[in-house]
């Protein structure tokens, strides 16, 4: 086949352990932000009115989950065979695999803003 | 071998009864028993999960007959105490859990086109386990010694002797030893599906229940280890008096709710997702159509497995915690929402895109759908924290859990019943009978539980063995009482039905014209799984692949014979299924009932105190394991080589990333990493709970010395193991046994040094919660530094006796998975205990 060669993003391998990046993202900003809240309220009793430190950590979380986004986008939409992309091909198992990276990018960022929102709403350790 | 031998008849002829004689099960009346066929174990396991089920509803019809009038007194209070009890830990452990291992052990070889799953014996293994622990804690009620503190069994109330007898320890123990099937299951089934795919079923092409058992299997792998971990917390307090849920000694109650509820929520997970993942087998048949959102169901599995691990504290709203982690849980339990229902609108749509055969098992699934969602939106409502703290410990809840587990769970897996039985006996159920049942079922679940919204709402507590007759709650109970009899008179309609079976005619072969490969399993049963193993290019091979059926039947594809007489299957690479190996699989034999046998010893000699005895136990256990692994695994083949078919030959041996064993290792081993995580979590959660810490006149108790001694005993032991294997690889044989025996002695030494530091300084663990979590963590990598010393002997012991070979070298490559694991343990335990308390 005569194409054009493979951009960077397209020559990144996917496997399982790409599938679950965007949500082991959102499992470690998870993680961080029930740490952040119960250690500062045990140990200092508050947080601080703007929590710069957990904003930075947000951010960076939403970061890797758009990323990892964009790549899977970009990759799920790799010409190869005819649609359905349901064959047993390289490209069509490729397409798979950055599809439901897309799709678990898509509620991973949905999720991690979730956590994010309650820090907008509280003030306090109560 | 060439297409062209297969088209004789007596060729085709010899190779069946080849197999046939290689799959023969063991006959006799004892021998029998020694099965490992997955086809067998697979039955006996449902069989007996289905049998609990049915113990654990009469224990809930007792309970409902006692509450449908008011200030009955059928029970007495401390008999009720142990049927809810019961009712709840039988119905998770004994049903739902080993319901869904059984029917993935019977299921997943037949979707795979596998002969058997990668370790069978290791599945009968598991079978014992259950049985053994299973009648173990049912049997105690008829001994009024059941466990009687909630299925959560929250501390102070079981931890102190004298608020609760030994019904704690039979629920401790006994269920620690059904956790360790579990995880036995969880091995196999992601083995399994990993490695033990037909050729050409890429990733993209694995039927979805498969991916809903990696998914599941996967979350048994970090949600069981943390209750494995409270487990050890919990009977360290009770049998050693260490007080790590005493709040007047430094301990906390809520540490066994966090490590309960870690592993409890994601419970609900897994019992779900398996049961729902039947649907995405039977919506696809009874649509007549391809399952629409492949890749959408993937998201709602592997999203809601994620997120299911962030809904914990939602059980824990009521515990006085800070409002802003309530709401990181609230967030998370409204967010998984989202995942469940992507997959139950992809059944919706997949119905409404083929053209549907409106059968008995679809029947089961819509209904219970129906049902879920209900659940569901309860669920919604009670994940909201203000909502829940008027809703907690109502029977509102209680209505919203069975709504979940009688759509997500039970009635699936009736629909799964009436689907799968014709693939396991050969004959279908009666669709007369099914409809009734179904319709039984769905009216009287209905009438049971929906009006316990209502008794929740007006004020009925849960757990409470009567209610005065002034609540005015006496006819909302009473509905919700007939209601159970009509739920039971179901399952007894059910029952019914198959016990009708045997006397039944054989169905066609595939009769519901599914397209997915078990079905091409024959009515007369054969042992051998699959005739043939295909080349897969298709979702839906036997509607897609042309000759398919005809083609698999005829031996056309892989591996259709067994020449050597022994049982095979073969092992493909992880995405895209390229065939890399022909393994044996275990024979039928007695050690797995024995090693069974031998671990529920420990398990229940402990509960009644007999240590001495538990320890001899424990070393027949481990006498048994040994045996079990010098005979039964990594075995030297007669040839490097054989031919499968199609000008393939394949190796028969292999070892490293590539084996089935060092699978099951680096996964056993993330289960072990994640038990271990729960007891560091445990000292960090006391670090919080804590002004000071260590506490006062306990500074720096396990000292630096020994702490640090013990951390590069144990990275010297990984480093000299890791160094034998890159030795042994290049043909050093010599001084890589020397290298092992090195790291023998360097692993022994790490256990004394690991349990020095807080021996010699005189901690003692019934003081305080401080020296307790120090000695367990301690304890606990100690241990894991024997484990290794055994470990590398029997490697050492293996080489020398000619086993072990730089070509065949299984056994170092397996083991230094193993020393990986114990490197990490040691690093975090010891940086813990001997350097936290100079930063803290």
């Amino acid at each position: 086949m005569n194409r054009d060669p493979l951009k960077w993003h397209e020559r990144l391998r996917v496997s399982l352990w790409t599938l679950i990046v965007p949500p082991a993202v959102w499992a470690g900003h998870f993680l961080f932000s029930y740490l952040w809240a119960s250690i500062s309220c045990a140990k200092v009793g508050s947080f601080a009115r703007f929590p710069t430190l957990f904003v930075a950590g947000t951010v960076v979380a939403l970061a890797i989950i758009l990323v990892s986004g964009w790549i899977a986008w970009k990759q799920q939409r790799m010409t190869g065979d005819p649609p359905p992309h349901e064959s047993g091909t390289q490209i069509d198992r490729l397409r798979f695999i950055a599809k439901s990276t897309l799709l678990l990018a898509g509620l991973s960022f949905v999720a991690v803003l979730f956590s994010a929102l309650p820090v907008a709403f509280l003030s306090d350790c109560r | 071998m060439s297409l062209h031998d297969q088209d004789d008849p007596a060729l085709r002829a010899a190779q069946e009864k080849r197999l046939r004689a290689v799959w023969e099960p063991p006959k006799g009346l004892f021998l029998r028993w020694t099965d490992t066929n997955n086809n067998q174990v697979g039955v006996w396991y449902v069989l007996t999960a289905f049998g609990f089920m049915l113990f654990a509803g009469v224990l809930a019809l007792i309970m409902r007959t006692q509450l449908a009038v008011p200030e009955n007194d059928l029970v007495t209070p401390g008999t009720f105490n142990q049927l809810f009890t019961l009712h709840g830990s039988v119905m998770m452990f004994l049903f739902a859990v080993p319901m869904f291992e059984a029917v993935s052990i019977i299921l997943l070889p037949q979707l795979l086109g596998a002969r058997d799953l990668p370790f069978p014996r290791l599945s009968a293994f598991g079978y014992w386990s259950f049985l053994l622990g299973g009648l173990f804690v049912s049997g105690s009620i008829f001994f009024d010694a059941a466990p009687d503190g909630g299925w959560f069994m929250y501390p102070p109330l079981t931890t102190r002797t004298d608020l609760s007898g030994l019904g704690a320890d039979i629920w401790m123990l006994g269920l620690s030893f059904i956790e360790v099937s579990s995880v036995a299951a969880a091995v196999e089934l992601i083995v399994g599906v990993l490695k033990c795919r037909p050729p050409g079923m890429r990733l993209n092409l694995m039927p979805l229940y498969a991916w809903y058992i990696l998914v599941v299997a996967v979350m048994i792998l970090f949600a069981f280890p943390p209750l494995i971990a409270g487990d050890i917390l919990f009977e360290m307090e009770r049998l050693l008096d260490w007080p790590f849920f005493d709040a007047s000694r430094g301990g906390d109650p809520l540490l066994w709710q966090h490590l309960f509820w870690i592993f409890g929520h994601p419970e609900v997970y897994i019992v779900f997702l398996p049961s729902i993942a039947l649907f995405a087998m039977l919506v696809p048949t009874f649509a007549r159509r391809h399952l629409l959102g492949y890749p959408w169901i993937v998201l709602a599995a592997v999203g809601t497995a994620f997120l299911s691990f962030g809904l914990w504290v939602h059980h824990m709203f009521t515990t006085g915690l800070p409002k802003i982690s309530l709401a990181f849980f609230s967030a998370a339990s409204e967010a998984v929402a989202i995942p469940t229902a992507v997959q139950i609108f992809v059944f919706i749509i997949t119905l409404w895109a083929g053209r549907v055969v409106w059968s008995t098992p679809l029947l089961y699934a819509t209904g219970s759908l129906a049902i879920f969602v209900i659940g569901g939106l309860t669920g919604v409502m009670v994940a909201v924290a203000p909502f829940d703290w008027q809703a907690h410990d109502t029977y509102f809840v209680v209505a919203h859990l069975h709504y979940v587990l009688i759509g997500g769970t039970l009635m699936p897996l009736f629909a799964g019943l009436y689907y799968y039985w014709p693939l396991v006996t050969g004959k279908k159920l009666s669709d007369r009978l099914g409809r009734t049942a179904f319709w039984l079922l769905f009216v009287g679940a209905n009438l049971c539980f929906f009006p316990m919204h209502l008794s929740g709402l007006e004020g009925m507590p849960r757990r409470v063995f009567t209610y005065p007759e002034e609540l005015g709650l006496g006819g909302l109970n009473l509905a919700s009482t007939i209601g159970s009899f009509i739920i039971a008179s179901g399952v007894a309609v059910i029952v019914l039905d198959l016990c009708r079976s045997p006397w039944r005619p054989k169905a066609a072969r595939n009769p519901w014209q599914a397209g997915t490969l078990e079905w091409l399993a024959k009515p007369e049963d054969e042992n051998w799984g699959v005739r043939s193993i295909p080349l897969i290019e298709s979702r839906y091979p036997i509607w897609d692949q042309e000759d398919f059926v005809r083609k698999v039947d005829e031996g056309r594809f892989f591996l259709p014979d067994a020449e050597e007489g022994r049982r095979e299957t073969i092992v493909t690479s992880v995405l895209d299924a390229r065939p890399v190996a022909v393994i044996r699989l275990g024979s039928p034999s007695w050690l797995p009932m024995l090693t069974a046998l031998a671990l529920g010893g420990v398990f229940i000699l402990t509960t009644y105190h007999f240590y001495w005895l538990a320890l001899v136990s424990s070393f027949a256990t481990l006498g048994l394991v040994l045996t079990w692994l010098w005979v039964g695994t990594a075995e030297t083949p007669e040839k490097p080589c054989k031919p499968i078919g199609h000008g393939l030959e394949l190796p028969l041996y292999i070892s490293g990333s590539a084996a089935p064993g060092w699978w099951a290792m680096f996964i056993t081993m993330m289960a072990d990493a994640t038990a271990f995580s729960g007891l560091v979590f445990g000292y960090y959660f006391f670090w919080t709970r804590h002004e000071d810490f260590p506490p006062e006149g306990m500074d720096f108790a396990p000292g630096l010395f020994w702490p640090m001694a013990a951390l590069a005993l144990g990275v010297a032991t990984w480093v000299a193991t890791v160094a034998a294997r890159e030795v042994h690889a290049r043909g050093g044989v010599n001084l890589a046994r020397t290298l092992v025996a090195g790291a023998i002695v360097l692993a022994m030494a790490g256990i004394f040094a690991g349990l020095a530091g807080p021996w010699l300084s005189g901690m003692d663990p019934a003081a305080h919660s401080y020296p307790a979590i120090v000695w367990v963590l301690a304890l606990w990598t100690s241990i894991h530094s024997g484990i290794a010393a055994i470990m590398l002997a029997y490697v050492l012991a293996r080489s020398l006796a000619g086993r072990m070979t730089p070509r065949h070298d299984a056994e170092i490559r397996n083991v230094t998975v193993y020393a990986h694991f114990l490197a990490l343990t040691a690093v975090v335990t010891y940086l813990t205990i001997g350097l936290f308390p100079e930063v803290a």
